[in-house]
């Protein structure tokens, strides 16, 4: 009797220097977050988290306007087609819609028959046309510094969750690490500090890790005039296009949400089943 | 009831054909006779449904590994297109890279369930040594296999991880350099070494599935380890293992499904890296390269040690030294539910694992660091001081007479509380 109370006082000890050692390492993981100047990105409400989530046609079709007449000037987006905008799950405009999109761009194409390289109108089957022929040209073109391909920005950034919020975000199924990060960047050109030691031909930004970013700020009030009458706010913009860019990086997400669904409703049926056929089947044995 | 009566009974061939197939060839008696007739011990737990789990997701990897090979491209300009092909235009290619990418980390998931089940219940020691080193040897396949899987989509961290990975060698007194320069296939990571990575992602599941045979066949000659850890002694222990460790079996897989489900559909990148989704940049090394989760305890090992060949030696000594546990472990007595004293060890080096797993997410300095190598040197501490201490000075509790005896007992008990509440 003596013993065991030894021994759940030691699991005591353990778990109590266990519990210690967490808070410790987790809030000096947040100091360091804090003392390099890098404001926390905040977390948005979007129609496409969750289990039953969307994209918002308006929203996607806005986004697309605000890629096409800001951000493509600079980005491209070498794995989204322009067939892509009338498929299901997309922006929805229609396959005529789509057509005529593309064919605002010119592409390359060839050989032809006498083995000269020719320009045509792009169709529905072309990839996004680039802005530069080439990333050196990119660079050329920007005082050196790469504007990222868009097409998977949205999933190739992320924003540190820090403990415990890593833990709970396996259950919550919270994704948007990454489309979060997109909109507090797009709005982080501001507040800079008196003494920042801003280099030439920076910009300075809130959210950016080391808070200097190539990219000069993209957006301004009005900056697009958008067809349905939105407002077109920074605010509105950036999370207009940086739904766009989620589902540039997931264009399957409702796809993957409703079957996820019903998946999950069949295997809780079916784990219901196998556990009363289970009871059945040991309440042969005889004990 | 006299459907019943037939599961338990030895293969018996019933037709004229099957007589003249069982005396060519007998596997319909070896299938009757390993997976219907199996006499398995009456009192398994749902710790013990593990391995019907990694069997499913070692199939699972492999039909979809195969699916997935047919539209990817093992080029290094040409990899991380094609994954992007099969996320956008084949055919519920995402659903499919999906399975894949998370069915790694549930195998390790499950992995690490059944060999912390093997560890409490003691299922290492004496008769069933090799079927526990045939099991290691299956780890550390699997983990050769998910890291050259993770490199193939020649992301940021496939890249280095990679470059990190293959370096280690170099460490490697006189021949390292020689070495590393073998594997890479040239003078760095870069095409050739993707090739080469690819044809073994290709090649090792096979082996780990040839392994994972044996690893049954040991299991059915020495029968199931079980909860108490005492041997069967008579028939009145077993129960055929179908219909009712097959319906245990299928119950527990159904609910692992629920998970697995869970994060195929609603979180599919949370295990993964986000610098995955950037193509391979040999002249951008990212802010942190860390491993896959399954794989960070050994990662702060290794980073633990301030020398490079120190840190591969302790790296490798981790999972190398599992090899020796039926010899480290000096108790007779199986199971932690009668050693009072490796019962509390053992939750201690769980956690001990689970924090060394912490440390290896982290930037490897200050608190870390020291921290890291504390719970290194106790990893081994637990190995190769506390295993053969505890057989000598534990005095274990009483062990029950029997299999069935322990499960009698604990229904009466049972019986006795429900009749005490009525009461």
């Amino acid at each position: 009797m003596c013993k065991s109370i030894n021994l759940s006082k030691i699991r005591q000890l353990i778990l109590s220097l266990l519990g210690i050692f967490f808070l410790i390492t987790s809030s000096s993981t947040f100091s360091i977050a804090a003392g390099e100047g890098v404001s926390k990105v905040k977390e948005q409400d979007w129609t496409f988290s969750g289990v039953f989530g969307y994209y918002d046609r308006g929203a996607l079709q806005r986004g697309f306007q605000v890629y096409k007449e800001v951000c493509s000037s600079c980005h491209s987006m070498k794995y989204v087609y322009y067939r892509n905008l009338s498929e299901p799950g997309g922006p929805g405009f229609s396959v005529d819609e789509a057509k005529a999109i593309a064919a605002e761009f010119t592409v390359v194409d060839g050989p032809d028959a006498s083995g000269d390289m020719f320009e045509r109108n792009a169709v529905p089957s072309d990839k996004f046309v680039s802005p530069y022929d080439n990333d050196a040209m990119a660079r050329m073109s920007n005082g050196g510094a790469l504007p990222p391909d868009l097409s998977l920005i949205a999933k190739a950034r992320s924003t540190e969750r820090g403990f415990p919020l890593w833990i709970i975000d396996l259950f919550t199924g919270y994704q948007e690490q990454g489309v979060d990060y997109v909109y507090a960047l797009l709005n982080g050109y501001k507040d800079m500090p008196s003494d920042f030691p801003l280099q030439d031909g920076m910009n300075y930004n809130k959210y950016y890790p080391g808070n200097q970013i190539a990219m000069y700020n993209p957006l301004s009030s009005d900056l697009v005039e958008y067809a349905d009458g939105t407002e077109a706010t920074v605010e509105n913009m950036s999370k207009d296009v940086a739904t766009f860019l989620m589902w540039t990086a997931e264009p399957k997400l409702e796809a993957r949400k409703k079957m996820g669904f019903k998946v999950i409703i069949f295997l809780s049926l079916l784990a219901g089943l196998l556990y009363f056929s289970k009871k059945k089947i040991w309440a042969r044995l005889d004990h | 009831m006299s459907k019943i009566s037939t599961y338990g009974k030895k293969y018996e061939p019933k037709s004229g054909v099957s007589r003249w197939f069982d005396e060519r060839l007998p596997l319909p008696r070896l299938m009757h006779n390993s997976v219907n007739a199996f006499p398995t011990p009456r009192n398994l737990n749902y710790w013990y449904t593990f391995g019907g789990v990694l069997t499913f997701c070692l199939i699972t990897q492999i039909i979809t590994g195969v699916v997935l090979s047919m539209h990817y491209t093992a080029n290094s300009e040409l990899a991380f297109g094609s994954v992007e092909h099969i996320m956008r235009n084949v055919n519920y290619g995402w659903l499919i890279r999906y399975i894949h990418a998370v069915g790694a980390s549930m195998f390790f998931l499950a992995v690490y369930v059944h060999i912390f089940r093997g560890l409490y219940y003691g299922s290492y020691k004496a008769p069933r040594e090799l079927l526990w080193i045939l099991g290691v040897v299956i780890y550390l396949l699997m983990t050769a296999t998910a890291f050259m899987g993770y490199v193939l989509p020649w992301g940021q961290m496939s890249f280095w991880g990679a470059t990190v990975i293959t370096n280690l060698f170099s460490a490697i007194p006189v021949v390292g350099g020689t070495i590393t320069e073998w594997l890479w296939g040239g003078f760095a990571v870069d095409n050739s070494t993707l090739n080469r990575f690819f044809s073994l992602h290709y090649l090792l599941p096979f082996m780990i599935f040839g392994v994972v045979i044996l690893h049954i066949w040991s299991l059915h000659v020495t029968g199931n380890n079980n909860p108490t850890g005492i041997s069967v002694k008579d028939e009145q222990d077993t129960i055929p293992f179908s219909p009712y460790y097959t319906v245990k079996d299928a119950f527990a897989l159904v609910c692992f499904l629920i998970l697995f489900a869970w994060f195929i559909f609603y979180n599919p990148n949370i295990l993964g890296h986000s610098d995955n989704y950037i193509e391979a940049n040999p002249l951008s090394t990212p802010a942190h390269i860390v491993p896959e989760w399954y794989l960070l305890p050994f990662y702060a090992i290794l980073r633990a040690i301030p020398s490079k060949i120190g840190g591969v030696i302790f790296m490798f000594s981790a999972i190398a030294i599992l090899f020796l546990l039926p010899w480290l472990d000096t108790s007779k007595i199986r199971s932690a539910t009668f050693r009072p004293l490796y019962r509390q060890f053992y939750w201690i080096f769980l956690a001990n694992c689970l924090v060394l797993g912490y440390l290896g997410s982290q930037n490897p300095e200050g608190g870390y660091l020291i921290a890291s190598r504390i719970c290194t040197a106790y990893y081994f501490i637990h190995f190769l001081v506390v295993f053969p201490l505890l057989g000598i000075i534990e005095t274990p509790k009483p062990l029950p007479e029997s299999i069935t005896k322990s499960v009698l007992e604990k229904i009466k008990s049972k019986a006795n509380e429900e009749n005490k509440q009525e009461v």
